[in-house]
């Protein structure tokens, strides 16, 4: 189907584009890259009176280290985190997440912020954000907000945005050097959504976990940040210990049901992802017996 | 803001102005105003790949991008890859290789085909799945196609096919 008609508005600046939003609120939409904005239009899942787009504001783009936070703008597209020799140094697991986000054409025009805000449960940038405990720079009428992003996520498509915030860039903290990361997710097809995902952060110290973050999704209506991970902190894991974990794990998700996956079988993928993600970031493949999907 | 809005862009090599209603996708642009139906519409959300054309050097989803959008960009289609020559080889082998049936899909299979080959000389099968995996192809089976993008690569590199 075709987008149903509206107006649009070139945005000139943040500045343009936030006065645009709180005279329009929610009867208008921000368009970044589009690739989840315009399918909702061509599908007429909604329809916005303005779209306002800030495609051309170039100071919303790119990667910057400074100290020990990368800051990545809005309208950083895809296919340039992937590409990013930045953020494979200091975010490898956004590296990796990336390559699995829809296809090469997708990525070309895809941006971070424009996923962020779009917030689907079954994407993979939402649950990295939760995972590398990263922190959602937000503009509005009344300036700049900082959401920590296992906050920002709301719901299905829901977040902390208000209808006259723009979303501006993300923040994440450098990992310590002794840092490991895990990403995994069980799709149909490479690059469509996840049926479950998981997206992991972690601190290894000798042979154990010093910090822990498992961000799962597909398995709720927003990311996860999995409460049994705790357990798996500063202990020496064994089998017994990992079955327990992820039998809580299970317990704190509340899957959704489809034409893809049954909840069981999501609950099920969560419990094989939790075993093959603590078995690679502690490089005990001992760990993942029996964990087959 | 309701009404056409004026763009200039370069489309194959040529300037087009034009006045497009904001709604107007880059596909529909293509094909209803410049008659350039080389570019096919399948599934109008981005999942079927049939609509891939060139923006700015980078593949794209035409159904998902509006033309308004597109103020001062260069773009390429299947028209402007295939009168240059650039993929002749590649058609070639398409054709050779009975990489297509009905062809709805192969304008946009030639695209992602050669943004690969662009990027990576002697991708594996594996790699060449893994670019092509935006695009469906309904007759083929895509064993074909993997074929011909794979016997594409090795001639280009200099090896027998």
């Amino acid at each position: 189907m075709k987008a149903s008609a509206f107006s649009y508005a070139r945005a000139s600046s943040v500045a343009n584009a936030l006065e645009l939003l709180a005279a329009y609120g929610d009867r208008a939409k921000v368009l970044s890259g589009g690739q989840s904005l315009l399918p909702a239009m061509n599908l007429r899942l909604i329809s916005p009176e303005l779209i306002v787009d800030i495609g051309e504001l170039n100071e919303l783009r790119g990667v910057v280290v400074e100290g020990d936070i990368i800051r990545i703008g809005a309208l950083t597209r895809h296919v340039d985190l992937q590409r990013s020799l930045q953020v494979a140094a200091h975010a490898p697991l956004l590296t990796e997440a990336i390559a699995q986000v829809a296809h090469p054409a997708i990525r070309n025009r895809g941006t971070i912020g424009g996923s962020l805000a779009h917030a689907d449960p079954a994407s993979e940038l939402p649950a990295c954000m939760v995972a590398l405990n990263a922190t959602i720079i937000a503009s509005g009428p009344n300036g700049e907000r900082r959401i920590l992003g296992a906050e920002f996520f709301k719901g299905i498509y829901e977040t902390e945005l208000s209808p006259q915030e723009i979303l501006i860039a993300v923040e994440l903290p450098v990992p310590p050097k002794n840092s490991v990361h895990f990403f995994d997710e069980f799709a149909r097809r490479q690059g469509d959504y996840a049926i479950a995902g998981l997206a992991a952060q972690a601190i290894v110290e000798g042979a154990m976990l010093a910090d822990l973050r498992m961000a799962f999704f597909a398995l709720g209506n927003r990311p996860v940040l999995a409460k049994a991970a705790k357990s798996l902190v500063g202990v020496a894991i064994t089998p017994a210990v990992l079955s327990e974990a992820s039998a809580a794990l299970v317990e704190e998700l509340d899957p959704q049901q489809d034409q893809q996956a049954s909840a069981s079988m999501r609950r099920h993928l969560a419990k094989v992802l939790m075993a093959r993600g603590v078995a690679a970031l502690l490089d005990r493949p001992d760990l993942n017996r029996g964990g087959s999907a | 803001m309701t009404g056409p809005v004026a763009i200039a862009l370069d489309i194959n090599g040529e300037r087009v102005d034009a006045h497009v209603l904001p709604r107007l996708n880059l596909a529909d642009f293509l094909r209803e105003h410049l008659k350039l139906t080389g570019t096919h519409v399948g599934c109008e959300h981005g999942f079927c790949g049939a609509c891939t054309v060139r923006v700015n050097g980078d593949i794209v989803r035409s159904c998902l991008i509006l033309a308004v959008q597109l103020h001062g960009a260069s773009v390429q289609t299947i028209e402007g890859l295939s009168d240059s020559g650039e993929i002749a080889d590649l058609q070639a082998v398409f054709r050779d290789r009975n990489a297509l049936q009905c062809g709805y899909c192969t304008p946009g299979m030639l695209m992602a085909a050669q943004d690969l080959l662009k990027q990576q000389p002697e991708p594996d099968r594996e790699r060449i799945r893994e670019h092509l995996s935006g695009n469906y192809c309904r007759c083929t089976g895509y064993q074909s196609i993997i074929d011909a993008v794979e016997t594409t690569a090795r001639m280009r590199a200099g090896h027998r096919p």
